[in-house]
Order: C-alpha cells, then sequence, then structure tokens
C-alpha cells in the first residue's frame, strides 16, 4: 500500500462514524415493509385502486389520501438526504426553500393551477403534460418538443432520488455505495416495473405515512436532544465561527443567517447559489413538473382541491422543513455529542467558547501522534472544533505536546460532502432502529416519487413521441415503446448515479430538473391556462428559447456544472466557466436568465402572429366566451 | 427570538408556519365552498386514463 493511500485512509478512519452491519432484523424488517407494499398494490388492483378508478365510479378520494399521495409524489429521496445535507452545509436560510414549497407548491398550484389544469385537461381529452400543452396549441411539435426534454433529462432527476437512498442505505448499513446502489435500483425497479407505475392510492398513502411518522420522530429527537427549540438554535447561532474557511469565503456567516449578499466579489457567490438555485430553482420549477401537473387531471372536482390544501401543506412541512432543520441542527449536535476528535491547536478562534481551528491528529503507535494528511489537499487536515479537553502527549519524534480533544461540526464528520451529512447524523445520533425506520421512509419516498417518474418518461415516450410521430393510437408497439423508454431511464439513471459522486450531487441533479422546467415549460403552460392569445408559434418559441438558454448556462457559465461536464475548458483554454473573470455570474442559476426570456419570447411571439383558431379557444375555455 | 438572529431567517422559520397555517385555514373555510359535480366530460376523460393506465 502507498504512503499516500496509508495517508487517505487514516484520514477517512478519523472522521468515521456510526457505522453498522446489515443483520437480519433489517433484512425481515424491508422485506415486511416490502411484502405490505405488494399487498396493498394488490387489494388497489382487486378493488377501486387509482384517482381515474374513483372519478368513473363517482366517489370522492378521501382529501388525506388525495394530499398525501400528491406530496409522497412530490418528496423524494432528494428533498429529505440531498437538500437536508445542504442544509447542514449552508444552513437555515434554506427554510425559504420550504416556504417556497407550501406557498407556491401547494397553496398556489392547488388553488390556481389546479382547476384550470383539470377543466382543461378533461375538456381536450388529454392525458400527459406534453399532451395538454400539445392539444391547447394545437401543435403536434409542442407536444413532441416535450416529450422528447421529459424523456432525456428526467433520468437525471430519478438519478438524483437513486443516490439519496443509495448513500442513506451505504452509510447506515456499512456497505459500498455500489452495493447499496445495485440492491435500491433493484428494489425500485422490482416495485416500478411489474405494478408500481399505477399510482395506486393505498400505497402511495402508506409510503406518505410512513414518511410523516419517520419525520416527526426525526424533528422532535433533534430538537430534544438539544434542549428545546430555542436552545437549539441558539447553540447553532453561537457555532458562526466554527464555520469551515471555504464556506467562510464564500460568504457562509453561520448556519442561522442568510450567506452575505452582494454583487461583484466571490464573497457573495454563496448568497447567488442558495437564492437563485436552490430557492428559487427548485420552488418555482415546482410548478411545471410533468409528474404534477397532470395529477391535478385526476382530480373529480375544484372542491376535492380545496379540501386537499391543508394535509398538503402539513404534508410539506413536515417532509421539506424537518431534513432542513435536521440539517442544520446536525452541527450542534455533533459538536455537543459527536465522536471525539483529537489534535493540536492551530489557532485559538474563541478562548471563551473553546472553539478553536485543531489541526488533526492519529495515534501512529502507543503514545505518539503524528499529523493526519487531507488526501484531496495532501496538507495537514484541520477542523474547526469546541475542545473538550487537553492532555500531554508526544509527536513521532518524542516531543511532547498539548493533544486536544474535542468535537467538530457535522460538515466535518461528513468529510465537507452534503449528501453524507442526513446519513451520517441518522447512523450516529440516533437509535439503530430508527435507521431501519428511515430507510423504509427513504424507500417509500423513493418508490412513490420514482414511480410516477417512469410513468412519465413512458407515457412521453409511447403517446408523446412515438404515437405523435407514426400517427399511430393505442397501438402494441407503442406499449413496447413505453416499456423499453422505461427500462432505458432506468439504466441511464443507475449510471449517472454510480458515476457522478462529486460535490452535492443530488440538490444539483434536481436543481438542474427543476430550472429546466421551469424555463421549458412553465411560460408555456401558464399562457395555455390564462392567456388565450398565447399562440402555437410563441409556445414553441418560448419553450426552444428556455430549454436552449438553461442548457448553453449549464454548459458554459455555471462553474459547478460547466466545469463537471468539461465543454467550457476546451472553448476557453481552461477556464471553469465564460465569465470566470467576473464574480458572481458564475454563480448564478440559469433559471434567472431562461425563465424571464422564455416568458418575454411567449408574449413577443404571440403578439406578432397569428391568434388561436376562435373555435378552438371556445372548447378551451368555454365560460369565458359565453360571458 | 427562538434563538435565531437574522430576521430573514427568523422570518422564512416563522413564515413556513404561517403559510401552513393559511393554507389550512383556506381548506376549511372552502370545505365546501367550490361545486362538487361530475360531468359526463369528467367521466369520459376518467375512462381513458383507465385505458392509459392499463396499457402501461
Amino acid at each position: 500500500m502507498s504512503a499516500g493511500k496509508t495517508r487517505g485512509t487514516a484520514y477517512k478512519e478519523t472522521l468515521v462514524v456510526g457505522h453498522s452491519a446489515v443483520n437480519w432484523v433489517d433484512i425481515v424488517v424491508v422485506i415486511g415493509y416490502l411484502l405490505t407494499t405488494g399487498y396493498l398494490g394488490w387489494l388497489g388492483y382487486r378493488r377501486t385502486r387509482t384517482a381515474a378508478d374513483y372519478l368513473v365510479g363517482g366517489r370522492s378520494v378521501h382529501p388525506i389520501i388525495m394530499a398525501v399521495s400528491y406530496g409522497a409524489t412530490f418528496i423524494s429521496t432528494a428533498a429529505i438526504v440531498g437538500f437536508g445535507g445542504v442544509a447542514g452545509l449552508f444552513g437555515m436560510s434554506l427554510m425559504w426553500l420550504t416556504f417556497v414549497n407550501i406557498a407556491i407548491g401547494i397553496l398556489l398550484a392547488f388553488t390556481v393551477l389546479g382547476e384550470p389544469t383539470r377543466r382543461l385537461g378533461h375538456r381536450l381529452g388529454v392525458h400527459t403534460f406534453p399532451e395538454l400543452l400539445g392539444a391547447r396549441y394545437q401543435s403536434k411539435g409542442v407536444q413532441v418538443f416535450a416529450g422528447l426534454l421529459i424523456v432525456l433529462f428526467m433520468p437525471l432527476y430519478s438519478a438524483a432520488v437513486m443516490t439519496g437512498g443509495a448513500v442513506f442505505a451505504a452509510t447506515q448499513f456499512g456497505v459500498e455505495f455500489e452495493v447499496a446502489l445495485l440492491v435500491f435500483a433493484l428494489i425500485t425497479a422490482a416495485y416500478v416495473i411489474p405494478g408500481g407505475l399505477k399510482a395506486v392510492m393505498y400505497t402511495d398513502t402508506f409510503q406518505g405515512l410512513i414518511m410523516i411518522l419517520a419525520m416527526a420522530y426525526l424533528l422532535w429527537f433533534t430538537y430534544a436532544s438539544l434542549g428545546g427549540v430555542e436552545p437549539a438554535h441558539r447553540y447553532l447561532t453561537e457555532m458562526a465561527d466554527l464555520v469551515p474557511a471555504p464556506l467562510q469565503a464564500m460568504g457562509h456567516q453561520g448556519w442561522t443567517a442568510m450567506p452575505r449578499f452582494g454583487w461583484g466579489a466571490a464573497g457573495y457567490d454563496l448568497w447567488w447559489t442558495v437564492v437563485t438555485a436552490i430557492i428559487l430553482g427548485v420552488g418555482i420549477g415546482v410548478l411545471a413538473q410533468p409528474q404534477l401537473v397532470v395529477r391535478f387531471m385526476t382530480v373529480r372536482s375544484r372542491r376535492e382541491l380545496d379540501r386537499a390544501v391543508p394535509i398538503g401543506a402539513i404534508f410539506i412541512l413536515l417532509m421539506v422543513g424537518t431534513p432542513y432543520l435536521v440539517g442544520s441542527l446536525s452541527n450542534a449536535w455533533f459538536a455537543q455529542h459527536g465522536p471525539l476528535l483529537k489534535g493540536q491547536v492551530v489557532k485559538m478562534i474563541d478562548a471563551e467558547r473553546r472553539h478553536a481551528l485543531v489541526g488533526l491528529m492519529e495515534e501512529t503507535a502507543p503514545g505518539r501522534w503524528a499529523p493526519v494528511i487531507n488526501p484531496k489537499t495532501n496538507q495537514p487536515a484541520t477542523a474547526p472544533m469546541v475542545v473538550a479537553a487537553h492532555e500531554p502527549a508526544q509527536d513521532v519524534h518524542g516531543a511532547t505536546l498539548d493533544l486536544v480533544s474535542g468535537r467538530a461540526p457535522a460538515v466535518v464528520y461528513a468529510k465537507g460532502d452534503a449528501d453524507q451529512i442526513i446519513p451520517t447524523f441518522i447512523s450516529t445520533a440516533l437509535p439503530r432502529w430508527f435507521g431501519l425506520v428511515f430507510f423504509l421512509a427513504l424507500l417509500a419516498a423513493a418508490m412513490s416519487t420514482m414511480s410516477s417518474q417512469f410513468h412519465t418518461i413512458g407515457t412521453a415516450a409511447g403517446r408523446d413521441l412515438y404515437e405523435r410521430l407514426t400517427g399511430k393510437h393505442g397501438s402494441e408497439p407503442s406499449v413496447l415503446v413505453m416499456r423499453i423508454a422505461i427500462m432505458l431511464g432506468l439504466l441511464v439513471a443507475v449510471s449517472i448515479s454510480y458515476n457522478v459522486r462529486e460535490g452535492y450531487v443530488i440538490a444539483r441533479f434536481t436543481a438542474i430538473f427543476f430550472g429546466l422546467c421551469a424555463a421549458s415549460f412553465l411560460p408555456a403552460y401558464l399562457g395555455g391556462l390564462f392567456w388565450r392569445r398565447a399562440t402555437r408559434a410563441g409556445a414553441l418559441a418560448s419553450m426552444t428559447v428556455g430549454m436552449l438558454v438553461s442548457l448553453c448556462w449549464l454548459l458554459l457559465v455555471k462553474a459547478k456544472e460547466a466545469s463537471a461536464i468539461g465543454l467550457v475548458q476546451l472553448v476557453t483554454g481552461g477556464k471553469t466557466s465564460l465569465l470566470a473573470d467576473y464574480p458572481n455570474w458564475p454563480s448564478v442559476d440559469p433559471i434567472i436568465i431562461a425563465l424571464p426570456l422564455s416568458l418575454l419570447t411567449l408574449v413577443l411571439v404571440s403578439v406578432l402572429t397569428k391568434a388561436s383558431d376562435p373555435q378552438h379557444l371556445r372548447r378551451c375555455f368555454p365560460q369565458e366566451q359565453g360571458r | 427570538m427562538l434563538g435565531i438572529a437574522d430576521p430573514l431567517v427568523l422570518a422564512a422559520f416563522l413564515g413556513c408556519i404561517a403559510v401552513t397555517a393559511v393554507s389550512v385555514l383556506y381548506g376549511i373555510l372552502r370545505r365546501n365552498a367550490a361545486v362538487d359535480e361530475v360531468t359526463p366530460e369528467d367521466r369520459a376523460w376518467a375512462i381513458e386514463e383507465q385505458k392509459v393506465e392499463d396499457e402501461l
């Protein structure tokens, strides 16, 4: 083994926390859960099963079932593990995303968009989101464009969901990520492919209830172990000086503070990342998620939508608010209760609070201590820490030193990897039985989201692409195309999860897909519902501009994504962004540029082109015409 | 207040609770306000939707 590898292993082992091997109880519980899910699905097949069945039978879906089922599709492992981890890294400013998720994703979506979408969808007899746009604008091009975008890019979001589950399983059960990914993919495929594609409401609700129980316990445990709501927040506020230096340089001002706001210096990058990519990108993007929009069509009436709002809001508050709070507070928990780390004080940050920057050390021989080397930088590893005790010790040369032991924020134990923060916290802080319950909750979150994702991919490939391009409807080959698309989508998602593991990918993949959907679909979708003057040419131009600007920005400007893809380095001779010399631009999310341009294009092109056929508009909006 | 010094983060924290409360209030107030009627159009759509799901 090389010296470098030995050092890398030592660094890893210094920060190892809470891993435990999988045992037979885990296996029995997981199988029991899967059997219950399967049984509920079977019950669903025998009786009324989907929202469409309720509607055909003329019966109402109970508002709790309707809301929890919608919420379970909305919330996935990406939100819980991915964005929860980002909150662990960046702090409680992410609570704005929870606010936007409830205000826009539930309140606005259900009360403003739900009923017009339902009515228009039923009048036009459409069953997919691309079909809705295509029928409203009487355009095969619009439908095919939307279907293609879904088939090509939704696997990225599925990969985020899959990575979230696999990262947690690997940490919780002490197995390699690749093994966890394979098992997670097989379980979800076994559910999704034979029957899970049908949104059987019993199973969605069962999965939603497991998620509710897990999150409620997690929230209670976290606050209780930190002495209550106010003491927990106060302790986290007082840890602001323990934010690692690289995050401080980006504008991190503490886990209970917004990042530093401004323009024109690298010290404002974090604000632009958090606000534009995470809060706006995901918060607005949810309105144009194809798998969520079609849910409105399955609703029986406006009354059902109104009644689902309260439960939907509470569900999202718990499902999204909990991981963001717990992710942030995990820093306080580790600083108070985390495993002890040892080292030598490099710099005292706050003597009164015993906050110090410590050079980490490991015991290489009895009583002899050597610095731990960070394999990424090849420099001695340092960590901000709350010092707990001092003891005399000797270095490898026999010289005496003051060895301190202490505890660090969660980001240190997770080695700066946001995706590891929630799994590390659960496996270290919570009882082992809860780790298993949480895994079931993640499985539930992944299954309910992925079944609707692959349903959307399948119908986009079969109905929106194959049937529209060949003109054959309801044919056997169309079903085959759907199945092939689902299998390919699953394989692509697994491949992406397997190959891309750098820097909070779960949240980034989700943000990319949500932002792309918002820029490409949202103006055309809103125009289609509320603006009769919106034309076919306007919609197609708007979607094209939204998609192209988003993709160009991701490929050439947004530094994190552009540098990972690599094209920008070829174009600029090694820079990570076309705008690398202009601070903050490389942190701005594409949605900030692409969505306004897409909206402007819809308006301008629609005004300049021939209005839609009045007879078609009367079919789309009969009551408005009748007034 | 609540151990959070930054007013913007505090606003987000309290805003989440407030918007949830507004949503609950909305649902209660409009519980029976909207018409609950299944039209032949709705039923025809649902029958077609069943076919789409069965195909898949």
